[in-house]
């Protein structure tokens, strides 16, 4: 093996010793760390690498991408006809209902209008695709194909056709990263539909759970209650449903009840999630 | 002068673990994903010392974290104290028995992952008990078939430099 390859190498960094390399190279670690953690210096930084690095997303989920392309263009004409029903009858349906909103919508606006608050207005959807790729595996994210380039913000809430998926942690400028509901480090302000109790749903790290860890054991809440955003903490607009109550369980002794709460968005099924364009900060 | 090693194959590996590391697979399957990226790596400093050191680790750490969303230098720290490790007993290490150095690349593959867990707990994230264990283990495992790998690899990129 030739050695003779060292001389190839310029700079001084190289030069260094073995120790004094790694001692300079952890600090500069600990001090990215530090500075990314607890304020926001990096944002630009980060968002120039991972512009970097877009390519390789898009290399890693072409071939899966390419796959689903395929058996959907294989696919036969009878499953595509009884999809093309399937689709047809539910278009009906929803825009049966939908008739019902409009005027339920304007009853709405005039009862506000009584009231003197004011309406609430209709939030404007961006359609995203969820990117191919697996993100830490000890953390529920996703990234999904749009950026800041397409006016997604820090804090944008996520959802699917189901209920509340997330809300968007970091911008890729081509690409943003989302937090799901079921991320340990999540929690989203909630309250129960039949009768209003607000409370917060955290996440448990498991696609399939939620957890309530805040409700008293005499508070009302029965198995199978629908959970909808509550609006307070300002980040998701009330109302849209974000998981149904699964089982609850009381610890004799313990002031708080555990109530796992199975979540109304298909987290492990989604392909594409919608993106509230309500307010921007 | 000697025609330098090709070394661009052993870049070529690296680029490849790095894909492995965000293939999407399926969720209970997720856990267990080996860390390619840090064994690849250790494998190149442990051969090649004065062409993969401490830089590339450090690079390579970088850009794990963007591709994770993880913090900004977590996995570039964990690399850099591994490939400290490796450099400084590389030729300890190289001439061990097959066992012997599957059990060092479990340490260092296990202290790798500790440096993890330390800076996650320290920066206030949650962490999930013991879900991240299986992947050090299931990563010593593959070491032999990925070492194979790699030295036919290597012995590829030193014949042809044998011309001096």
């Amino acid at each position: 093996m030739a050695l003779t390859t060292v001389d190839r190498e310029p700079g001084q960094f190289r030069n260094a010793s073995p120790g004094l390399q790694a001692l300079l190279l952890c600090v500069i670690a600990i001090v990215l760390m530090v500075l990314d953690h607890r304020n926001e210096y990096l944002t630009g930084v980060r968002k120039g690498l991972s512009v970097l690095l877009y390519p390789v997303d898009v290399l890693v989920s072409a071939p899966f991408d390419l796959g689903r392309a395929l058996s959907e263009s294989v696919s036969s004409r009878d499953t595509l006809q009884a999809e093309n029903q399937h689709l047809r009858e539910e278009a009906l349906i929803l825009s049966a209902r939908l008739q019902r909103m409009a005027a339920l919508q304007a009853e709405n606006a005039r009862l506000r209008a009584l009231l003197d608050s004011t309406a609430k207005v209709g939030e404007d959807m961006l359609i995203a695709e969820i990117v191919s790729v697996d993100m830490n595996p000890f953390r529920n994210q996703i990234v999904v194909n749009r950026g800041g380039q397409d006016g997604v913000f820090v804090g944008q809430p996520v959802i699917d056709a189901d209920g509340v998926v997330g809300q968007i942690t970091r911008d890729r400028h081509y690409t943003a990263e989302a937090m799901l509901v079921t991320d340990i480090d999540h929690a989203v302000p909630v309250e129960i539909a039949r009768n209003r109790l607000r409370t917060i749903a955290v996440g448990t790290g498991e696609l399939d759970r939620l957890s309530l860890p805040f409700l008293p054991g005499n508070a009302d809440i029965r198995e199978g209650d629908l959970l909808i955003t509550s609006g307070l903490g300002g980040k998701f607009p009330p109302g849209y449903p974000v998981a149904s109550v699964r089982r609850i369980n009381s610890i004799t002794g313990q002031p708080f009840l555990q109530i796992d709460a199975t979540p109304a968005a298909a987290l492990n099924r989604m392909r594409e999630v919608l993106l509230i364009k309500d307010e921007e900060p | 002068m000697a025609r330098a090693t090709r070394f661009w194959p052993a870049l070529v590996t690296l680029a490849a673990a790095v894909a492995f590391e965000i293939m999407p697979l399926p969720e209970m399957l997720q856990t267990l994903r080996p860390p390619l990226p840090a064994m690849v790596l250790l494998y190149w400093v442990m051969m090649w010392p004065e062409r993969f050191g401490l830089l590339t680790a450090f690079i390579l750490g970088i850009v794990l974290d963007i591709l994770h969303g993880q913090l900004l230098g977590q996995n570039a720290l964990a690399l850099c104290m591994v490939t400290y490790t490796m450099v400084r007993f590389h030729l300890q290490i190289r001439i061990f028995p097959l066992w012997q150095m599957t059990m060092t690349v479990f340490a260092l593959l296990t202290l790798m992952t500790a440096l993890q867990f330390v800076v996650e707990g320290m920066a206030g994230f949650g962490t999930i008990g013991l879900r991240r264990w299986p992947a050090v283990i299931f990563g010593t495992l593959l070491w032999q078939p990925v070492m194979a790998l790699l030295d036919r690899v290597r012995e590829q990129c030193e014949t042809h430099t044998s011309n001096f």
